[in-house]
């Protein structure tokens, strides 16, 4: 029963020194430099960033909405980790692939994914509704940290082919207690692949803090496996982006590993069907909504007028349209046929996968009604 | 077009939620999104947005109702003209098809063994509204002597579910009446026959609840322990089963914790509070109190507070596993209060910082709160001590339950004219009793009586709050 709760994080990290954090955007929308990650951004990049930024939360928004109403099964909202996506998602290039947890719906708009399709498995509708080929962005990933193994089997095989390409694997601070993420350290390791480990730490695994999850700041574990790990503040999307460009840099070039911890804060419920309330207190939240990652980005752009009143309506009006939009081809989205879930089982027919599906197809058959399509 | 908007699964598998509160109400403009209900599931509290822009036609649920997920609760009328094709129920009835679905009772399926289905029961799901057994419709079959679709229909293997020409279907009821009662009908692992046979238990006798209507241990043992059937004391009506949940569990649960972990002492004290009635109305009557409820159990509560920082010990945590005593050099003073939903002891963080109109102020919110059903879960951990304020019920005194985590709670019975000895006369004073309970792990016989005592000192003298804090 008794836990000291007064134990903090810091404390727990020995006499090490205390973590450091990489930071080119404070809260308050102030320019820091640097010696290692700056980034030079011109205004264009400086507004496509912000846009990005407000368009995902909105669709995301509108993805809570519809679950609230019944439309989608279930929805793990990405409210306040936009930075950390949209950063870490523009830093790659086309050529790069990406694999996502259920929670990546900011890099996929990055990979040009029509966030209508990420609705679709959450509607239940499809099983992914996009292929990773064409978007470079893998299916979603419901199973804690697999992906991680995934993508370093993929990088192993960019290594193998030669590529100028590099993985970038994402998972949350709950997942570096998997053996499937250890694993895969090891394995990227030994292998140097090209591979970049992105840890969105938002400090809850649904209701596990995370001091319960280490001892030791997360990106530090990356050197006991011998790669290293830097702890980037997930919350500016200027040093999201910049460190991760360095990252998928270094692996293209032979450099091997890293892990990136961005530092963050999920701001909802871990999905809509949890009630967070439960487990964490209000103060945690509110002391966050003070690093938001846009208004930050707003308040730079202001202040260095990078951009008019006029610029941030504009953009608010696109968000509003965007959700419309979503949550109309959302409801359109047609019911698949019985049969389809046959469909991508194998990349190629397989003799036993059709003779299931003829058995299903004579057993819709005896219906009334029914085509059997 | 009216649209109806039905109750959402908001979590994966609910089956049905409370309607807490309506932010809308008949005749009032909504917009998509728009927060309308809140609602109370097993999981959570949670807002619901409209799917619809229009005028609220209708609110088809009360405030107070639990009603089935997809119960229609709301009709809005729209300007949307009606889609074509089946408007809502098109997908829900679709989906249902596809849903394997136990056999009804009495009907047989064929090739497909186990028990019927009970009936008025919802099969979980993982996501979506949960299949009501009755509800589901099945599609007509087409008459077996037409031939199946197709002429590549493959051939049946023994085990397969699907009818084929081979193997006509079963006439209702036939066969597997038949088979009841017989050995070879009963499903249950070997150890379970075993446990049965030990146990005195007729397997035939039993309805599995386990997959696929298997009979588990616990099914075993369940028949093993019953009784033999009793004559049941009350005639339907006058008796009424209410489900054991949400806040009254957490209270049950708590005050089991706290009764019988912590031996329990209650001393009790008649306090003559004259002074301070009156030094309520004079505190009310200040400019600066002039927008603030103040009440005795403001006084009461600064007493104690006060009192706490002359014994830390009744401000502490028994920790039973570090085998240590936490003497808290801060209080989170609780305040025992009954809402709509219960009992609920939301506590005052850092209590003893704040002056005597933060205090008032800190007690008056925490009291709408409370009343508003707003409480949260932050606000009730993390308390150090206790007050209960019986004396809004009208009574004189009880003996509280500690607070699970405290050592120590305060009962505050209510002011009435009594007559009081005063330099030997009887003369009618306002006259309360304080009871306090602590835990006697912690706190001995003479510590809680001086805890008591001052704070009655306090009561009794107002001033002496000042002259000790």
């Amino acid at each position: 029963m008794a836990i000291d709760a007064s134990r903090g994080f810091s404390q727990l990290g020995g006499t090490e020194d205390p973590p450091e954090l990489v930071q080119l955007l404070t809260p308050e929308g102030e320019r820091v430099e640097h010696p290692d990650y700056d980034i030079e951004l011109t205004p264009d990049e400086i507004r496509g960033l912000y846009r990005d930024l407000v368009l995902v939360r909105r669709v995301d928004l509108e993805a809570v909405a519809l679950q609230r109403q019944g439309e989608l099964g279930i929805w793990a909202s990405l409210l306040g980790q936009e930075a950390a996506q949209i950063g870490s998602g523009r830093a790659m290039t086309d050529a790069d692939m990406a694999f996502p947890t259920y929670r990546e719906h900011g890099v996929a708009w990055c990979r040009d994914v029509d966030p209508v399709k990420l609705l679709g498995l959450f509607r239940g509708v499809n099983h992914g509704g996009w292929n990773p080929a064409e978007h470079n962005f893998h299916l979603y990933t419901i199973v804690i940290g697999s992906q991680t193994l995934h993508a370093v089997g993929y990088a192993m095989g960019i290594q193998r082919d030669s590529a100028e390409a590099a993985a970038l694997v994402y998972f949350g601070d709950g997942a570096t207690s998997q053996g499937d993420v250890n694993e895969s350290f090891i394995w990227a390791s030994v292998f140097n692949a090209p591979v970049v480990f992105f840890c969105q730490n938002n400090q809850w695994a649904i209701s596990e803090p995370l001091e319960k999850q280490s001892r030791i700041p997360l990106y530090r574990r990356a050197s006991g496996f011998g790669f290293p790990g830097i702890r980037v503040d997930g919350n500016d999307v200027f040093a999201c982006l910049a460190v991760t460009r360095k990252a998928l840099d270094d692996a293209r070039s032979g450099q091997g590993p890293t892990l990136i911890e961005a530092f963050t804060y999920r701001m909802g419920a871990h999905t809509t069907s949890d009630d967070p309330t439960r487990y964490r207190v209000a103060g945690e939240l509110e002391a966050w909504k003070l690093k938001d990652p846009i208004e930050r980005v707003k308040a730079y752009m202001f202040k260095n007028q990078l951009a008019d009143q006029e610029f941030f309506d504009a953009i608010d009006t696109e968000a509003d349209q965007l959700g419309r939009d979503v949550r109309k081809r959302c409801l359109a989205m047609p019911d698949p046929g019985p049969l389809a879930i046959f469909d991508h089982v194998y990349a190629e027919r397989h003799a036993l996968m059709d003779e299931e599906r003829e058995q299903f197809a004579a057993y819709l058959a005896t219906f009334e009604g029914a085509d059997g399509s | 077009m009216r649209s109806e908007f039905r109750l959402p699964d908001v979590g994966e598998g609910l089956t049905e939620a409370e309607i807490v509160r309506w932010h809308v109400k008949v005749g009032d403009s909504v917009k998509v999104n728009q927060t309308i209900v809140e609602i109370e599931t097993a999981k959570a509290i949670v807002e619901l947005p409209c799917p619809f822009e229009g005028v609220v036609a209708g609110l088809m649920v009360d405030e107070g109702q639990t009603v089935d997920v997809g119960t229609p609760i709301i009709a809005v009328d729209t300007e949307e003209e009606a889609p074509p094709g089946p408007a809502d129920d098109g997908r829900a009835a679709r989906a249902e098809d596809l849903v394997p679905t136990p056999p009804a009772e009495g009907a047989v399926e064929p090739g497909v063994h186990g028990s019927p289905a009970p009936k008025e029961q919802r099969q979980p799901v993982l996501v979506g509204y949960g299949v009501k057994m009755d509800a589901t419709k099945r599609r007509p079959r087409k008459p077996a002597q037409q031939p199946p679709a197709g002429n590549h229909a493959p051939e049946p293997r023994p085990s397969q579910v699907i009818p084929s020409q081979a193997s006509p279907p079963l006439t209702a009821g036939e066969t597997h009446v038949a088979e009841r009662g017989t050995r070879a009908d009963v499903l249950a692992k070997p150890p379970v026959r075993k446990l049965a046979k030990d146990l005195g238990v007729d397997l035939t006798a039993l309805t599995g609840t386990g997959p696929h209507g298997t009979i588990t241990r616990d099914d075993v043992h369940a028949a093993a322990d019953q009784p033999p059937p009793a004559v049941r004391p009350a005639v339907r009506g006058q008796e009424e089963r209410v489900p054991i949940k949400g806040v009254r569990r957490a209270t049950a649960q708590a005050m089991v914790a706290s009764a019988f972990t912590a031996p329990h002492v209650t001393e009790f004290l008649q306090v003559d509070v004259t002074e301070t009635v009156q030094a309520v109305r004079r505190l009310r009557a200040m400019p600066d109190y002039a927008e603030i409820k103040v009440s005795p159990l403001l006084l009461l509560a600064k007493a104690l507070l006060v009192a706490a920082r002359r014994y830390p010990m009744a401000n502490s945590t028994w920790d039973e596993e570090a085998q240590e005593i936490v003497v808290k050099h801060y209080v989170n003073l609780g305040i025992a209060a009954a809402t709509p939903r219960g009992l609920l002891v939301p506590n005052i963080k850092n209590a003893d910082s704040l002056s005597l109109r933060d205090l008032a102020q800190a007690l008056a919110a925490l009291a709408e709160t409370a009343r508003a059903g707003k409480t949260q879960p932050a606000d009730m951990a993390g308390g150090t001590i206790t007050i209960t304020n019986v004396g809004v019920f009208g009574v004189d005194t009880g003996t509280p339950i500690i607070n699970p985590g405290e050592v120590a709670i305060l009962a505050l019975g209510q002011i009435r004219d009594l007559p009081w000895v005063v330099d030997g006369q009887v003369v009618p004073r306002s006259v309360c009793t304080l009871a306090l309970s602590f835990d006697h792990r912690v706190i001995d016989g003479e510590l809680g009586s001086l805890l008591l005592r001052d704070v009655g000192a306090m009561l009794e003298d107002p001033l002496r709050t000042l002259a000790w804090s």
